[in-house]
């Protein structure tokens, strides 16, 4: 069966190290990945703090024409974007005045039959099964996993892992040979999209994560979003302002920390990329 | 009207909510658990909790306070709120639909401006090019705000570390874009 | 030839202001049958009831009928009068023009020709109507009290005293329930156990009461005044009437790590245990699933070691059979534990506790010998903090409802810390406070200004720890919701009240109506409190609704009354408004074909099999038979039966057919 991959627009840019490290771990467990053809950004948060209907046509095209495709499982990496397009499948089926109006907009059919699945149920589903004797490099350190938002949240909408204290990237890092810290900020909020408009927040709650996370002994962190990677990694500076200290621990993608386990080349995973240089 | 056995007759701004969104401004009780656990609460002018309270007084005042409130913009839709609340008050929604109302009656506050610009320079690369084209977004952004030199400094390692990508990736139905953007256009 | 008495209440002004009574009156008397029709100011009083037996009397009525309020409040006061007159109560019915007519329309014609409407359909419901009596069970003047908390032991205390016989089930080793863990009690501060244990050896010495703790209901049959109950009483591994309580066992027992149910988790028991220094009966049991003989058929230390060979291993758990006329139902509540919170940690912080692990520690008989100390490393804790509402008022956790008792013994546990560690900083989060009883608000007052508690209001979004302490994120609502955190060595939840596991299996062992919290139902939530829908069954107590210990007193008091009242006659009196089966002459003997489908429709359970014999004592036929004393009347067998055998007595398909007619036909 071919799995649809949905890069959206920060796994084709900014975090292409993310995209890189999904497509080499797909690759080395012999997964079928089809990128969804001409597919759209989504809308992140600008479409749904703006404009409602957008906010709901933009994600519903996206899976329009991932049914079309023949796809009927699609992988979304970016945790925003498995937020959006889950929550459009959710309320487009509670609503079918809604889901006609949408129809509409786009000019395509919507059916809302695609399995959306977020990077860890892809891991789970297709990598750990087959994980038996593929560890050729224990990722043997301390991890603070690090959930985020949209992963999570709202529980209704996606009914994946649990709220608080979630374990699922826990026992995902687990497998691979790491051993996952308890600590405090595993899903407070990173500070979104607030990196660019208003830096000083970002740093301030970003701050808190890389924090708890070093004060607990933490040698890396793991996440499954490119907008926390983002704002954990690249805005370090800010954060040290914030922390009054210099903190050196990597952000790395749970990709790449399979990736690097199961025995992968550093470059493929992306790993250069990164603004905190990843010692792990 | 529904016949939700839980529906009461709020007026108002709350009426309105509650009428477009399903959030019943009179389930809460002010028990105060979002503003506790709101990650930017103290950065914001008026706390979840109390912009509640604000929209159940009725008071048009109050509700003239909440649209040009910072709340509304600085939130950020973590749903964190959601999902402590003891009601289930969907607070990201109502902030979703006070924002919008917002813009539309031109009632947003000045301290948003950048967040607000944010959103429209992104919304603009969608349109023009189906995706986020990073480059073209940002100097979008730099010429609303005019904060030309910020994170300057970021775009030579960005470019070194080959995450800023110069020619966009344009969507091939530009067309299908552009018409989505129209039809929900609220210029009507 | 029937000779109706028609007599129409004004009702002062309520039914005569938009009714014309006068004209019903009118009317009405020149139906067929109606022998006297008159209408009068008042009819319920003493001058409107001696009308109506007058004309009894005078005029040789056949059936009365008061056309004025709702049955639901005269039917007894008239029917009283008519049977004072000589007149079968059951051929007196009434109309209702007030809630049905006059309350409920503007003065018109048409109003008025509702009336006249009305009084003629039971006019002629009446004429079809038999003469009843009311129905006689006997009484078994036992009562059986299930739970031995204060509810079950205050009414079993006050049935006794008034000289019936008592069994008190507890399934506990001991009596004494929530209230034995207790350390203080509010507003006064009294010691619990101080005022607990005289009532609890009362219990044990008392001769009317017959005492069986480690017990259950196992089964039970019957009906009001007549229920056979079965117990179980479970193995203790222990001959009471040999062990003399000396405790050695307990001390001799190799199995010391068990947590302590009596300590909330905080202490441990050993697997032969008595659950507290005060328990009644002071004899030990034997914890079968955790006992090493049990499990791994090793140790029996305690029997070597027992003075008078009191330790019996092969004993069996034992069933008793007994004739009861009365069951008080007094099995408590529990609260909710830490691990319910996934906000708070989902119980891993053993510093974060409940309210009831911290009655423990500040009792002087607790874990910590009344100091407060953190359970993870025994320090005491300099900062504090409470939290009310800890699931309570919470819909998204399916506890919409307030457990009533939390606001008052936060602010008693606040004022407790502050006696006992001086210079602590105590905090209270709290949403509202409840504290309506007797001296109950004073109380929480006192927290506040002379012992310093800080009160904030706000719930706690989270709490977590860090570097020993634990981090607790509140929000100040009365000062614009702004954030406050508080590093606090401990936290105490005031976590909801609940029902107990196993409650919704014992109200369908016993068909009473619980609510979807699994609280028992009482039989109206205001005039009968202690009374549930099934007869003969009473309420005490904290499973019908969170509730604190006076109230849990009244409410046992109140079920006691209940009982004695019934035991107070030697034969019970029942409305005979219930359903029978229709017996006929032989061949036939009735028209039921016992399909016994009454049976599986009826609620209560009050449909039961008779075999009809010949005289040679063999079973012609198996019909139906309605139990008198468990039918309430609802109707719901004869909707079902086919073959319109059984009907109810005093609205028998005759009677309700007239009336239908009589409302189609205009005269």
């Amino acid at each position: 069966m071919t799995l649809g991959f949905y890069p959206g627009c920060s796994l084709k840019g900014s975090s292409r190290e993310y995209a890189e490290s999904v497509l080499a771990v797909a690759k080395a467990f012999d997964i079928q990945i089809q990128e969804i053809k001409d597919w759209n950004c989504c809308g992140a948060t600008a479409a749904h703090s703006l404009n409602r209907e957008l906010s709901l046509a933009l994600p519903a095209r996206v899976l329009s024409l991932a049914e079309k495709q023949g796809l009927t499982e699609i992988v979304v990496p970016c945790a925003a974007c498995y937020g959006r397009l889950s929550s459009t499948q959710y309320e487009l089926a509670k609503n079918p005045e809604l889901k006609a109006r949408v129809a509409e907009i786009n000019g395509i059919e919507y059916n809302g039959t695609t399995t959306i699945l977020n990077v860890i149920q892809m891991l789970d589903k297709y990598v750990t099964p087959k994980l038996e004797g593929r560890v050729v490099k224990p990722f043997e350190h301390k991890v603070a996993c690090y959930y985020g938002c949209y992963l999570v949240r709202p529980h209704e909408v996606l009914n994946f892992d649990r709220v608080e204290e979630p374990q699922s990237m826990d026992s995902l890092m687990t497998k691979v040979g790491a051993t996952p810290i308890d600590w405090a900020f595993k899903t407070e909020c990173c500070g979104a999209s607030l990196s660019i408009s208003r830096t000083s927040s970002v740093g301030k709650l970003s701050g808190k994560i890389v924090g708890d996370a070093f004060d607990r002994g933490a040698e890396a962190i793991i996440v499954a979003c490119p907008m926390c990677q983002s704002n954990l990694d690249m805005r370090r500076k800010e954060i040290n302002e914030y922390l009054g200290k210099k903190i050196d621990i990597p952000v790395l993608y749970v990709t790449q920390a399979l990736g690097l386990a199961i025995g992968l080349d550093r470059k493929s995973l992306g790993l250069q990329r990164h603004f905190v240089k990843v010692t792990v | 009207m529904s016949s939700d056995p839980h529906h009461s007759v709020i007026s108002g701004l709350g009426g309105e909510i509650q009428e477009h969104t399903e959030v019943k401004v009179s389930h809460c009780y002010q028990c105060g658990k979002c503003s506790a656990g709101c990650p930017l609460s103290d950065e914001m002018d008026y706390p979840p909790s109390l912009i509640m309270r604000m929209l159940q007084t009725g008071n048009p005042e109050l509700e003239e306070k909440v649209l040009r409130s910072f709340s509304i913009w600085v939130c950020l839709t973590c749903e964190m709120c959601y999902a402590r609340c003891p009601m289930s008050i969907d607070i990201p929604k109502m902030m979703d639909y006070l924002r919008e109302k917002a813009i539309k009656e031109k009632k947003t506050n000045p301290k948003a401006k950048q967040i607000i610009s944010f959103h429209k320079s992104f919304l603009d690369s969608v349109r023009y090019t189906g995706k986020m084209y990073e480059v073209g977004f940002y100097a979008d952004y730099k010429t609303r705000t005019l904060k030309i030199l910020d994170d300057m400094m970021l775009v030579p390692p960005m470019m070194k570390r080959g995450k800023l990508r110069i020619i966009p990736e344009m969507i091939k139905d530009r067309s299908g874009i552009a018409s989505i953007f129209r039809k929900t256009s609220k210029k009507k | 030839m029937a000779k109706i008495g028609v007599f129409i209440c004004h009702c002062g002004e309520n039914i005569s202001a938009t009714v014309d009574c006068a004209k019903v009156a009118e009317v009405v008397g020149k139906y067929d049958g109606v022998a006297i029709s008159v209408d009068y100011k008042y009819m319920c009083s003493d001058p409107g009831q001696t009308l109506i037996k007058k004309a009894i009397v005078e005029k040789g009525l056949t059936g009365v009928v008061v056309a004025s309020c709702s049955p639901r409040m005269h039917e007894p006061t008239f029917r009283k009068a008519c049977a004072e007159a000589g007149l079968n109560p059951y051929m007196c019915e009434m109309a209702n023009l007030r809630e049905h007519c006059s309350w409920v329309h503007e003065k018109s014609e048409a109003t008025t020709q509702k009336a006249i409407d009305l009084v003629r359909t039971i006019v002629e419901k009446v004429k079809h109507n038999q003469s009843l009596n009311a129905i006689k069970v006997p009484v078994t003047k036992t009562a059986l009290v299930i739970g031995g908390g204060i509810a079950g032991i205050q009414a079993s205390l006050d049935i006794a005293n008034s000289g019936h016989k008592v069994i008190l089930i507890e399934k506990d080793p001991s009596i004494g329930g929530h209230m034995s863990q207790l350390s203080e009690t509010f507003p006064t501060l009294d010691c619990s156990q101080c005022i607990l244990t005289p009532r609890m050896v009362e219990v044990a010495q008392h001769p009317n009461i017959a005492l069986y703790t480690y017990a259950e209901l196992e089964s039970i049959d019957g009906f009001i005044g007549n229920f056979k109950v079965k117990i179980r009483k479970k193995a203790k591994s222990v001959d009471e009437k040999i062990c003399t309580g000396c405790g050695l066992c307990t001390t001799k027992c190799p199995n010391k790590k068990i947590p302590s149910e009596f300590n909330e988790g905080l202490g441990n028991r050993t697997a032969i245990y008595v659950p507290f220094p005060q328990a009644v009966p002071n004899k030990p049991v034997i914890d079968k699933t955790l006992c090493t003989y049990y499990t791994k058929g090793k140790c029996k230390i305690c029997e070597k070691f027992c003075p008078t060979h009191a330790i019996k291993f092969d004993q069996e758990d034992e069933i008793i059979e007994v004739p009861v006329g009365a069951i008080v139902l007094a099995t408590g509540f529990t609260v909710k534990k830490t691990n319910f919170f996934p906000e708070y940690g989902y119980g891993k912080h053993p510093d974060i506790v409940t309210g009831l692990q911290f009655e423990r520690l500040a009792s002087a008989s607790g874990p910590t010998l009344g100091e407060i100390r953190r359970p993870s490393d025994g320090k005491i804790p300099e900062t504090i903090v409470f939290v009310a509402c800890a699931g309570s008022r919470d819909e998204a956790k399916g506890i919409p409802y307030c457990s009533k008792i939390c606001c008052m013994y936060t602010a008693k546990h606040a004022m407790l810390y502050q006696h006992k560690v001086h210079g602590g900083k105590s905090y209270v989060f709290y949403m509202d406070i409840r504290a309506g009883g007797k001296n109950y608000d004073e109380f929480v007052r006192r927290a506040i200004e002379e012992d310093g508690v800080n009160y904030i209001r706000g719930r706690v979004s989270r709490v977590y720890e860090k570097n020993g302490k634990l981090i607790v994120k509140g929000a100040d609502t009365l000062l614009g919701a702004t954030p406050v955190e508080i590093e606090a060595d401990m936290v105490v939840l005031a976590t909801a009240g609940v029902a107990n596991e196993g409650a919704e299996e014992l109200a369908q062992k016993l068909h009473v109506s619980y609510d979807p919290y699994h609280f028992f139902a009482e039989a109206h939530p205001k005039l009968k409190p202690v009374e549930t829908n099934t007869a003969g069954i009473f309420l005490a107590g904290a499973c019908q609704a969170p509730r604190d210990i006076p109230e849990s007193v009244a409410m046992a008091s109140g079920a006691a009354a209940k009982v004695a009242g019934l035991f107070s006659q030697d034969e019970l009196t029942r409305e005979p408004l219930i359903a029978v089966v229709n017996r006929q002459a032989p061949p036939v003997f009735s028209s039921c074909v016992g399909c016994f489908l009454c049976m599986s429709a009826c609620p209560y359970h009050a449909i039961e099999k008779e075999e009809i014999k010949n005289r040679q004592g063999e079973v012609i036929k198996t019909v139906a038979k309605v139990n008198p004393g468990l039918c309430q009347g609802c109707g719901t067998c004869v909707a079902f039966c086919r073959t319109k055998s059984i009907d109810i007595q005093g609205y028998t398909h005759e009677e309700v057919y007239s009336e239908v007619m009589a409302l189609l036909n205009d005269y």
